[in-house]
């Protein structure tokens, strides 16, 4: 799957559908002709240009399973203050053009047939490369099992929360935990505080099974958990990570 | 506005590689001539932002690879690194 | 090259002190952070800023003494190579003239100098460029000690350059023979930096 000699060029991605996700994010679908398809956990550089030539750039896990000819589907958590979340939540519209380029990753990757099982860990937005690969299985019908141990500021937090609800009864082997960090409303039945490892042994696969895992949020989110996962056996070489850097208050 | 210092990795460094690289090198093994870690370059952490890509160790900090894109060249510095392996099926 | 319709990023002041600002620059209220690596964490009990030419120290001060030397307040302009300026930032330090006269060096030994940070940094300069004033040893930025992630204990500071020279966590300014480049400079950063001819990159005039 990986495309050795292409010369990644720039795509013009015409904006064709937003879809408010909760109240801070939202998932941009464009069209980029040019596009050549994907795999779950791969992402895209994007590119904003100022009238006065000033550029700037992002990169942004790719949402939407693989397949889906040559729309490209990005989740986008605002920054407070940030420079360009801010434009893509509340400037950017159906028709409007940016600029993208990818798929880009080989390595933060899992395509139906990968095997596993599989262990998803996710920090706030980290959600969305995993979400991909929930994404991929379930169009392939793909039976591996996966469990995504999701963490988030407080419900309101929590991106694709109905789709995961609905993947997670379809009792084919996905397991879905969120875990609440700052607030939880009444009546809560899942985990709260920060993934540990308790947590992690209430919920991780038999060890004995090899499970591969995939760790996706803020640098400190992962850097944490990697080392849980390291301390609780989870073999090195089996923990693929993707920081995406300081929380996303910051940027 | 304060800015934390905290370093994204090899993943989000990938783009800007392609332009000088035919392949992603998000899974070569790469080798640290400071400490001799040797992991896939993904893992490797991601400082500079839109100054540059400096690459370093997660496990000594050393740099292991420097990349600028001037607009009118690309430079790469790879001194940090006694090898880089790509597997011919990008493995 | 396509403008996306509405993205004007972070900015802005049309008008505002257009005088001020450099080609390509674009005034901003906020102080980002931008950086190599990790950020150094040196207790000032653990610090220490020398002057040397080869092997040869010239002069060592600890924080104590580094800190009795004559104060200098300034407000000047600061111009970052990725585009923005800030205006009328505020720092205090002890400016290299002191700094040379405290060491007892009339006539500097070589014209260019290398000046090498905690965590490894470094960046060239001319002896010229920090000379007359034109440069400081900053410990304190708008009234405070300069946080860690803005280059504290101390950092150098040369505000008519590109602000990459302004190297953060200074702990040496080592004289040179010729003007051998440091770390940005070595990988295609201009050797000089003068944001008023917007020498962002090796190879602009």
């Amino acid at each position: 799957m990986i495309e050795a000699g292409r010369r990644l060029e720039w795509l013009n991605a015409r904006v064709i559908e937003v879809r408010v996700e909760n109240f801070q994010v939202k998932t941009i679908v464009s069209e980029a002709s040019g596009w050549t398809d994907h795999a779950a956990g791969q992402h895209v550089d994007i590119r904003l240009t100022a009238p006065d030539g000033y550029q700037a750039q992002r990169s942004y896990s790719i949402a939407n399973a693989p397949g889906d000819g040559q729309r490209v589907g990005i989740t986008v958590q605002r920054v407070d203050n940030g420079e360009v979340s801010p434009f893509l939540l509340d400037e950017l519209r159906v028709g409007d053009t940016i600029e993208l380029r990818g798929p880009i990753g080989g390595y933060f990757t899992w395509e139906p047939g990968d095997g596993g099982p599989l262990l998803l860990l996710a920090g706030g937005s980290g959600v969305v490369p995993l979400m991909c690969m929930l994404r991929a299985r379930a169009k392939a019908g793909d039976l591996t099992p996966v469990t995504l141990l999701y963490s988030s500021r407080s419900d309101r937090h929590i991106i694709y929360r109905e789709e995961l609800d609905r993947l997670a009864a379809a009792g084919d082997g996905f397991t879905l935990v969120h875990t609440l960090t700052h607030e939880r409303p009444e009546r809560w039945i899942g985990e709260t505080g920060l993934i540990d490892r308790p947590m992690l042994e209430r919920h991780g696969p038999d060890r004995g099974a090899n499970p591969q895992s995939f760790v996706c949020g803020p640098t400190p989110f992962v850097e944490a958990i990697a080392n849980h996962l390291v301390a609780l056996g989870y073999p090195g070489d089996r923990i693929k990570t993707e920081r995406f850097g300081p929380s996303g208050d910051v940027k | 506005m304060m800015e934390e210092n905290v370093p994204m990795d090899g993943n989000a460094a990938m783009g800007r590689l392609r332009d000088l690289f035919a392949v992603d090198l998000s899974n070569a093994t790469v080798t640290c001539e400071t400490c001799d870690r040797e992991g896939p370059l993904a893992e490797l952490l991601f400082y500079g932002g839109p100054v540059g890509v400096v690459l370093r160790c997660p496990a000594c900090d050393a740099v292991n690879l420097r990349f600028l894109d001037t607009g009118r060249a690309l430079n790469l510095d790879v001194r940090g690194l006694k090898r880089v392996r790509v597997g011919r099926t990008g493995a | 090259m396509a403008v996306t319709r509405g993205f004007t990023g972070r900015r802005r002041g049309e008008g505002e002190a257009q005088d001020r600002v450099p080609p390509g620059q674009f005034v901003t209220s906020d102080f980002p952070v931008l950086t190599a690596g990790p950020t150094p964490q040196t207790a000032v009990a653990d610090w220490s800023l020398a002057l040397q030419h080869g092997g040869k120290l010239l002069g060592k001060w600890s924080w104590d003494a580094f800190n009795a030397l004559p104060q200098t307040e300034v407000t000047v302009d600061i111009h970052c190579v990725t585009k923005w300026s800030k205006l009328d930032t505020r720092w205090r330090g002890v400016t290299f003239d002191d700094l040379m006269g405290a060491a007892g060096i009339e006539k500097p030994p070589t014209k260019f100098v290398m000046a090498h940070c905690d965590g490894g940094y470094t960046t060239n300069l001319p002896v010229a460029d920090l000379s007359s004033g034109k440069a400081m040893i900053a410990t304190h930025y708008d009234g405070l000690p300069i946080p860690a992630a803005h280059g504290g204990p101390a950092r150098l500071l040369v505000p008519h350059l590109y602000f990459w020279k302004s190297a953060k966590w200074v702990r040496r300014l080592s004289f040179q023979d010729s003007d051998r480049p440091g770390f940005w400079e070595s990988l295609g950063y201009h050797i000089y930096g003068d944001p008023w001819r917007e020498q962002r990159y090796d190879g602009d005039p």
